[in-house]
């Protein structure tokens, strides 16, 4: 089940603050997502999208409900095993949230040894292959302050790919980005989950991804009202 | 360096990375801690330095057993001790031979400046009770009214003391009486005077009319070969009817004038105070640092928390960041407080000098104090929450 369903959801609900600041934001969430497959969360803004996005991906704890995320019950999981979880997946932000001190190679080597500190050399090449189909191969040594916004998250997603994780959670990823790169992040998204299984899921508001998505959940006030 | 970091940790070097990112900010880092290292130093040479000065009339003599009155702290404190008891410790039959030392203190007016001598009053016909040196010197003090002075004391030049010999002598009035100095000896001035000058007995008590040969202020005695002198001072404790008299043995009363005069003079203890200050601004200087930078990196850990890295690699880049500022920190302060040492040291003949020992443990104490500010700034870490990326 695991193995075809990564991400399984069931009756989650999720509240902010506590007493009476303390409100709900998501209400009796259920999904699964399949392997391979490119989900698209969206709806307006302060929908829950982020939310359920944070909570697949290890980011908060699970307070009502289940989430099953590669075969485990994130639900009351220990501290080590939401570590485990995430060293399996890839973060792509809105802000490309990259190390100011590190070169574009480094930021990216930096997704290889969370991993492992393996083979340096090995690890090199890797990175340099990652950022040459991005289209980067010629600003490895440039620190993020001397690339453009399109660049430097172009550097975020080949650092969130660069170690084969077995989810993608995306952010906006292509909000900064001009339409052939967007498009080019997105092609590779959908050629990883053919090759290599990987899932995707993603929040976006870019009608050029709704179309390449396979399949697209709607919230809107913590609720699902749509899922085609 | 970053490759080399890099070989080091098996791990791109984050905290050095970061810390030479912003150059301002990493200078004024490695200026605060080789601050405080200086000022560690400075206290340290200084206390170092009253150590040796301390020991240094010590090493004038050769003696195992020495009697002194109770309230004699030092070398050169204290009241008379009266000779009787010299004759009642040759009793013992471990102890062989024994000498009354007399110490004073002369001031030589030498135009505006005035030279504070401590001076001692021994027997040159004993001169196995003298260091070697002071011996071969001794014979000199025979004659009425003479004396070998401390080449090194304090505001005498050079020149001019090199010059005393006993076929230049040089002569000053004291007390009413001329005294003729015919040789030199190595000293070296202290915190309680320019120098050392050393006279006979007989001498000193013609510069001291109000002494008495019978009271000298403490009693050197030797022994017989293989004794143990502090056994022999015990002995000699319950031998002696005075029972205030501290008897010790000759090592046992230098370490006890050191610790009094590191713990319980005022001197002693704020140059400690001082040790304990600049450790303190060196702990200060290097938290602000490291807690600003892991302030400022905030966004970045919480993207490495959300890709997976546990808390270690966290407090790695810390403590690596601590270690760096200590290394790199400690090189200038140690050779701006070895030029600063040695610039004191001509200025007041202080025994002031940069110690391999004394840099090793500044080393070691400047790495174990950023790694403690490093421990504490580590503490801010808990706020790198990933989903607040989202």
């Amino acid at each position: 089940m695991s193995d075809d369903f990564p991400i399984s959801v069931a009756g989650l609900n999720h509240s902010f603050g506590i007493g009476e600041a303390r409100k709900q934001a998501i209400f009796d969430v259920s999904f699964t997502i399949k392997r391979g497959s490119l989900t698209v969360l969206m709806g307006p803004s302060g929908s829950g999208k982020t939310t359920v996005l944070t909570l697949m991906g290890c980011l908060r704890d699970v307070q009502d409900g289940s989430v099953r995320l590669l075969g485990h019950e994130l639900k009351g999981a220990a501290p080590a095993v939401s570590e485990d979880l995430r060293r399996r997946l890839g973060f792509i932000f809105q802000a490309h949230n990259l190390h100011g001190s590190l070169t574009a190679l480094q930021n990216v080597l930096m997704g290889l040894q969370v991993h492992s500190y393996g083979d340096p050399q090995q690890n090199y090449r890797a990175a340099q292959h990652a950022l040459t189909l991005l289209g980067l191969g010629d600003r490895l040594d440039y620190l993020p302050a001397n690339l453009s916004g399109g660049q430097k998250q172009r550097v975020a997603v080949a650092r969130a790919l660069v170690g084969n994780p077995e989810v993608i959670f995306a952010d906006e990823p292509t909000a900064a980005l001009d339409r052939e790169s967007g498009m080019t992040v997105v092609a590779m998204l959908k050629k990883l989950g053919a090759m290599r299984g990987t899932t995707t899921v993603m929040v976006t508001h870019d009608n050029r991804i709704l179309e390449m998505a396979d399949r697209i959940i709607t919230l809107e006030d913590g609720r699902i009202v749509a899922d085609r | 360096m970053t490759r080399l970091l890099q070989w080091l940790f098996g791990r791109l070097p984050i905290g050095w990375l970061q810390l030479s990112h912003n150059r301002t900010r990493f200078a004024a880092a490695l200026a605060g801690v080789a601050f405080a290292n200086v000022l560690v130093f400075v206290q340290l040479g200084i206390m170092n330095s009253m150590a040796v000065a301390t020991l240094k009339p010590y090493g004038f003599f050769q003696a195992d057993v020495m009697i002194s009155a109770s309230d004699a702290n030092s070398m050169t404190e204290g009241a008379n001790v009266a000779r009787q008891w010299l004759f009642q410790a040759l009793a013992d039959p471990d102890v062989t031979g024994g000498a009354g030392i007399f110490v004073g203190n002369v001031s030589w007016a030498r135009g505006e400046k005035t030279l504070g001598l401590t001076t001692f009053g021994v027997d040159p016909t004993l001169p196995a009770f003298l260091s070697e040196a002071m011996a071969r010197k001794a014979a000199t003090l025979q004659l009425q009214n003479s004396g070998i002075l401390d080449m090194y004391s304090r505001g005498l030049p050079r020149d001019e003391a090199a010059a005393i010999r006993p076929q230049s002598p040089i002569s000053f009035e004291v007390s009413g009486k001329t005294l003729t100095l015919y040789d030199t000896f190595a000293g070296g001035g202290g915190f309680g005077g320019d120098g050392y000058m050393m006279v006979s007995d007989q001498t000193f008590l013609t510069l001291f009319p109000a002494r008495k040969s019978a009271a000298p202020d403490h009693i050197l005695l030797h022994l017989r070969a293989g004794a143990d002198p502090d056994v022999v001072a015990a002995r000699l404790r319950d031998l002696i009817s005075d029972k205030s008299l501290r008897i010790r043995s000759y090592e046992q009363a230098g370490q006890d004038d050191l610790s009094y005069q590191q713990t319980r003079r005022p001197t002693g203890i704020i140059f400690g105070f001082g040790v304990i200050i600049g450790i303190l601004v060196g702990i200060v200087i290097v938290y602000q640092v490291l807690s600003t930078d892991v302030a400022d990196h905030l966004s970045e850990y919480a993207t490495f928390k959300a890709m997976g890295y546990r808390q270690r690699f966290f407090l790695g880049i810390v403590f690596e960041e601590a270690l760096i500022l200590a290394v790199l920190g400690f090189v200038p302060g140690l050779v701006v407080a070895t030029g600063l040492l040695a610039g004191m040291k001509a200025a007041t003949t202080l025994p002031l000098a940069m110690t391999p020992a004394m840099a090793g443990m500044v080393f070691f104490g400047t790495l174990v104090a950023c790694s403690v500010s490093g421990a504490i700034a580590t503490r801010r870490l808990a706020n790198a929450d990933p989903a607040d990326l989202f």
